[in-house]
């Protein structure tokens, strides 16, 4: 057994998941290929989303696949880090409204 | 990362093309867990693959450049001393005279640097071809004062310029090809539209070449393109017609680089994974012959710099005959999935 949980070379593998359900799996392979496509966002604009949502969701295999995605694309460091931030804000911004939650609680049960 | 010399001046093992052959024979291909190129070509009912109509004829000037590129499968640079020689091209220019093809596409190194450029250009412009190809590197019209008119003399000649850059930021394109080269670049662009190239008055054609700066394969051409276009015309107020999205293939310098990184195993992974069997009908072995410094004939570039001849009776420049080496099998390797990925990839950019 691998002696690690992640190993790189397993999302070159991603697709094997519909070997096992191939109904589902292909469902799935379709849905996200459609979603990635030209649409309202270009593609350029849904691959930095997918970038900065690897990050909130802290997934290796989609940083990596997302970094070289903006390679690809053209998509400049700066515009890549850019979209980390925009989400590490929200994900932050979505520990501190909670702050208001404690904040009418201890409101709450203070005298 | 620019490179002071090229893997022959390093004694580097890649720099032998059995070498290189060797290494992308083995490891995944050899274990089976990629499938070898002939074979794969062989299920979409590619092989063997037979030239079609001939349409370019490229020769390689000389592998002498002023730039030493960290992409570059010439493996050229400075320290490169293959030259054409003037009886060679006397050879080639018999052959522009009757070739079929409608393009002539001359290429290097820096062709520029081969010390009979300008004549060769002169006498084999009058042969009529319909489209003249010289792939400039751009630098060299900065990188002395004889060459500061070449965009004048390109365009006495009518020539077709095409031109790598690597990105239209200058970071990307300097870690490329080398500290600099995008000023140079942007200032010899300048100097090629202030001539009338890619201006609406002229015909004179500038095309650009992009390829990617790393171990990723090129994106859609039309976006990279539009892109390039907004950003040269927005901040260097410069003009060309098309761009050309190259993949790099996995030899020579790139293949250093794929190794030394250990990015060799995705990159085939993702070029087999993107194999596309249309770009196979029409890739460019099929429509070319390229001819080597020394006069040698070639299914393309890439099989020159690996040294895999045409394999035909006729194998030179000397014996050349369009109808005996129409009738070849083009040579294969691994490289070549290179140029059969996504949109597939050609001097003349994408092919499907």
């Amino acid at each position: 057994m691998a002696k690690t949980y992640y190993n790189p070379d397993d999302l070159r593998k991603f697709g094997k998941i519909t070997e096992w359900s191939e109904d589902l799996g292909n469902k799935f392979f379709d849905y996200y290929g459609k979603v990635f496509e030209e649409g309202a966002l270009s593609a350029r604009e849904k691959s930095l989303i997918a970038l900065a949502v690897s990050h909130v969701i802290k997934c290796p295999y989609c940083i990596d696949a997302y970094t070289k995605d903006g390679l690809q694309r053209g998509i400049t460091k700066e515009e890549m880090m850019e979209a980390v931030h925009a989400g590490a804000a929200i994900e932050s911004g979505a520990t501190l409204v909670h702050g208001v939650q404690m904040m009418n609680k201890y409101d709450k049960l203070s005298m | 990362m620019a490179l002071l010399k090229s893997l022959s001046a390093r004694k580097n093992d890649l720099s032998k093309p059995e070498n290189q052959l060797a290494f992308l024979s083995n490891g995944i291909f050899k274990e089976g867990e990629l499938p070898f190129f002939k074979d794969k070509i062989a299920k979409t009912g590619n092989y063997p693959l037979k030239p079609r109509k001939l349409e370019i004829l490229q020769l390689n000037l000389g592998y002498m450049c002023n730039q030493v590129c960290s992409h570059c499968h010439v493996d050229a640079g400075p320290d490169r001393k293959e030259i054409m020689t003037k009886e060679t091209m006397e050879q080639c220019l018999e052959v522009i005279k009757t070739t079929k093809a409608h393009t002539l596409d001359l290429t290097g190194g820096a062709p520029e640097m081969n010390p009979n450029f300008r004549w060769f250009v002169e006498e084999a412009s009058k042969a009529g071809i319909k489209d003249f190809i010289v792939r400039s590197n751009l630098t060299i019209i900065l990188a002395n004062k004889k060459y500061h008119d070449l965009p004048e003399f390109f365009k006495k000649y009518n020539v077709h310029v095409v031109s790598s850059l690597p990105f239209y930021k200058k970071e990307k394109t300097d870690k490329q090809r080398g500290s600099g080269v995008f000023d140079k670049s942007i200032k010899a662009l300048q100097m090629l539209n202030a001539v009338g190239y890619a201006q609406p008055e002229t015909d004179l054609k500038l095309d650009l070449v992009y390829n990617p700066a790393g171990a990723f394969l090129p994106t859609n051409q039309q976006a990279l393109e539009q892109d390039f276009k907004t950003a040269l015309k927005e901040d260097f107020n410069i003009d060309f017609d098309n761009l050309f999205a190259i993949t790099n293939l996995p030899i020579s310098r790139f293949l250093e680089f794929l190794i030394a990184s250990e990015n060799y195993e995705d990159y085939m992974y993702a070029l087999v994974e993107a194999y596309n069997s249309a770009a196979v009908e029409s890739v460019m072995c099929t429509n070319t012959i390229s001819v080597s410094w020394d006069g040698w004939l070639y299914d393309c570039d890439f099989n020159q710099m690996l040294e895999l001849k045409v394999d035909s009776k006729v194998q030179h420049i000397s014996d050349y005959n369009e109808d005996l080496l129409n009738n070849r099998e083009i040579r294969i390797s691994q490289h070549c999935y290179g140029c059969t990925a996504g949109a597939g990839s050609s001097c003349q950019g994408t092919v499907a």
